[in-house]
């Protein structure tokens, strides 16, 4: 700090100045671009909080002069079953093949064999396929186990879709970790599971909090499968808010609060720990 | 050594479960989704839900209902919606994305809290984004009134429920379509080819190409898949659904490239700056050309979650309006309100190999580099 030149600061020199001026631009752009992302938000909270008889076309925008907590209470009382199921749903689910993916990267990173690549990229393929282009055969298979309407059929589903994804992450998390340690614990005469749980599975934490985010989310907010192997006593909040806001004759206030209520465990979940939930979303973009 | 393989060993039997499950579940049931679709299963509603229902194989017959069929005219349009929204959606994605990263890169105030608006969307559902959307691109209120808060005349755009469309054209010239783009495309590669003086490859694209033009300019013209013209175009009421999905996913593109830029070693900025370079020149010949691989699977992957949207459109537009339907939506209509399993198993199938076109090559180089060290 010391060697640095004093700088003069009487008059602000052009490249100074046009530095302020994109700055200034640079926050208005900012600006714009954030009133794009919240006015949904705005709307949404000002129609849920209004009376029913306040919502109309003409007064979309305004904010309700009192906040009407009763829409929350409607929705709850139609969605608020749904809600369970789908915490049930993305609880297990996820809990299931995030342990099922760390073993396998771990498989996948540490006990490489001939092959490992391709199996690896062809299980990958499992994450993009269009899920339509298996959607008859499992209806069926879940109908022959007796699963359809049940929410075992539906975890059922989540999981095997989503050994990919906790494969991928966990694998690529796994390879960041020295083959020095693994190697050390061999000398110390550990075998495949006595590496796991010594050395792999403490090491685990992080992967495990982006891994059960992204499944969580996914899981939470996934809607074809909820449509195809549910029925009305055990469909997520998903399908119930389709249903809550497909109908003609409902006030928009109702949707609305449903829709708040819906988005609310992802959303709370993404602002306590965004940083993990962006590290599942780039490590689905692939890096090998 | 004993232990050793016993390891071997473990490591496979822990893998055996997954890959089975997936060899199931993805694998076979795609192999039983094209076995149905050559069926006539549910077409006769009488045995689509029966016990043991009566089920003859007709070969390619549902694909050629779709494609040509006088019933099918939903699917075809769908396919087009589909191309269009995929087109626009990437577009609006990765603009909006590497505009909102280029802001962020400059370390404005508060980045962490402009990156969590960007970004939230993302950890909605597709059916949140689609109700919440849906009340704002309502005919006479929510974003046409915006015009009126200004002092405007209301605007009267119908974002959801438009049924004008441009850029029509025949689907009768469909073979004729893609046999040119297809030749051109053969064409550049041959030209491109004979200039990196691989002679082989020119000669195959270059036979190709020409089989293709000469085709489509001899035969092409004369080709009718229907019996009248049926012009199929962009519906402009998809706009409501394409501005929600860029709403949802542009901070996806933003994130990545985001990323990106800041993996760029400060020293690489350094260096072109003392080389003469402005900002604009920096950003031109060494950010973006580093940022390309990222744009590359940026439209990877918004193509694909484009190419199988669904639950979006039915919770914006509902699932019976067939002007901004998608064929991933029709296919969930198809099989399971109307049962018709083996139509709905046609419909499937288009659509894994629309995203097939897209992921296969993507996989395959992704794990092209590491088979070496495998």
């Amino acid at each position: 700090m010391t060697t640095t030149a004093p700088v003069p600061t009487v008059t602000p020199t052009p490249a100074a100045r046009k530095a302020g001026r994109s700055r200034v631009g640079l926050y208005a752009l900012l600006l714009l671009a954030a009133l794009f992302f919240l006015l949904p938000i705005y709307l949404l909270l000002a129609t849920a909080f209004k009376a029913p008889e306040a919502i109309n076309l003409a007064t979309t925008w305004q904010w309700p002069r009192a906040l009407n907590w009763a829409s929350f209470a409607d929705a709850w009382a139609k969605i608020g079953a749904n809600m369970g199921n789908s915490l049930f749903l993305a609880v297990v689910a996820t809990a299931l093949s995030a342990l099922l993916g760390s073993l396998n990267g771990y498989a996948l990173a540490k006990w490489k064999f001939r092959g490992a690549n391709t199996l690896f990229a062809l299980m990958l393929f499992g994450m993009f396929i269009p899920y339509q282009a298996v959607l008859i055969p499992l209806f069926q298979f879940v109908k022959s186990l007796g699963l359809y309407g049940s929410i075992w059929g539906l975890i059922l589903a989540h999981v095997v879709y989503g050994l990919p994804i906790t494969t991928l992450i966990f694998r690529n998390y796994y390879a960041e970790v020295p083959d020095a340690l693994v190697e050390a614990a061999t000398i110390d005469g550990a075998g495949f599971w006595g590496i796991y749980r010594q050395v792999i599975f403490p090491l685990s934490v992080p992967g495990f909090v982006v891994v059960i985010i992204w499944q969580f989310t996914q899981v939470w907010n996934e809607f074809l499968f909820a449509a195809t192997l549910t029925n009305t006593g055990s469909q997520p909040v998903t399908y119930a808010l389709s249903q809550l806001a497909g109908g003609q004759a409902v006030s928009w206030n109702l949707p609305m609060a449903g829709a708040i209520l819906a988005a609310l465990p992802t959303l709370l979940v993404y602002i306590l720990l965004g940083r993990y939930f962006v590290r599942g979303l780039l490590a689905g973009s692939v890096k090998g | 050594m004993k232990g050793l393989s016993r390891d071997r060993l473990w490591s496979i039997l822990v893998l055996l479960p997954s890959v089975l499950l997936l060899a199931v579940f993805v694998y076979g049931f795609i192999g039983r989704t094209v076995v149905v679709s050559l069926t006539d299963w549910g077409s006769d509603p009488a045995q689509a839900l029966a016990l043991n229902p009566v089920i003859r194989p007709v070969g390619l017959a549902n694909y050629q209902e779709l494609f040509t069929g006088f019933l099918q005219v939903r699917f075809r349009q769908e396919l087009v919606n589909t191309l269009f929204f995929t087109l626009f959606f990437i577009v609006g994605c990765l603009g909006l994305g590497l505009a909102l990263a280029l802001v962020l890169d400059r370390n404005p105030r508060g980045e962490g809290l402009w990156r969590t608006i960007f970004l939230f969307p993302m950890s909605l559902s597709f059916i949140v984004t689609g109700t919440i959307w849906r009340w704002m691109l309502q005919p006479q209120g929510g974003l046409n009134q915006v015009p009126t808060a200004l002092g405007l005349p209301a605007g009267s755009f119908g974002w959801l429920s438009s049924t004008e469309s441009i850029w029509k054209f025949d689907w009768n010239a469909l073979p004729l379509l893609t046999a040119t783009v297809v030749g051109a495309v053969l064409a550049l590669l041959a030209v491109r080819a004979v200039r990196a003086g691989d002679r082989t490859r020119a000669l195959v694209a270059g036979a190709c190409a020409a089989l293709l033009l000469g085709w489509a300019f001899l035969v092409g013209p004369n080709v009718k898949l229907l019996p009248a013209p049926e012009p199929h175009g962009f519906n402009l009421a998809l706009i409501g659904i394409i501005v929600a999905a860029v709403w949802q996913m542009s901070g996806y593109t933003m994130a990545l490239y985001l990323a990106g830029l800041r993996g760029i070693p400060e020293e690489l900025r350094e260096a072109a700056r003392v080389d003469g370079a402005n900002d604009l020149g920096l950003y031109r010949h060494v950010i973006f050309p580093l940022l390309a691989p990222i744009t590359l699977s940026a439209m990877i992957i918004l193509g694909h979650i484009s190419l199988k949207i669904f639950d979006l459109v039915y919770a914006m537009a509902g699932p019976d309006n067939t002007a901004t339907s998608v064929p991933a939506l029709n296919m969930y209509l198809t099989s399971f309100r109307q049962n018709q399993f083996a139509l709905g198993a046609a419909i499937g199938t288009v659509l894994l190999i629309l995203v097939a076109f897209v992921i296969v090559p993507y996989l395959a180089n992704a794990f092209r580099g590491e088979r070496g060290n495998a």
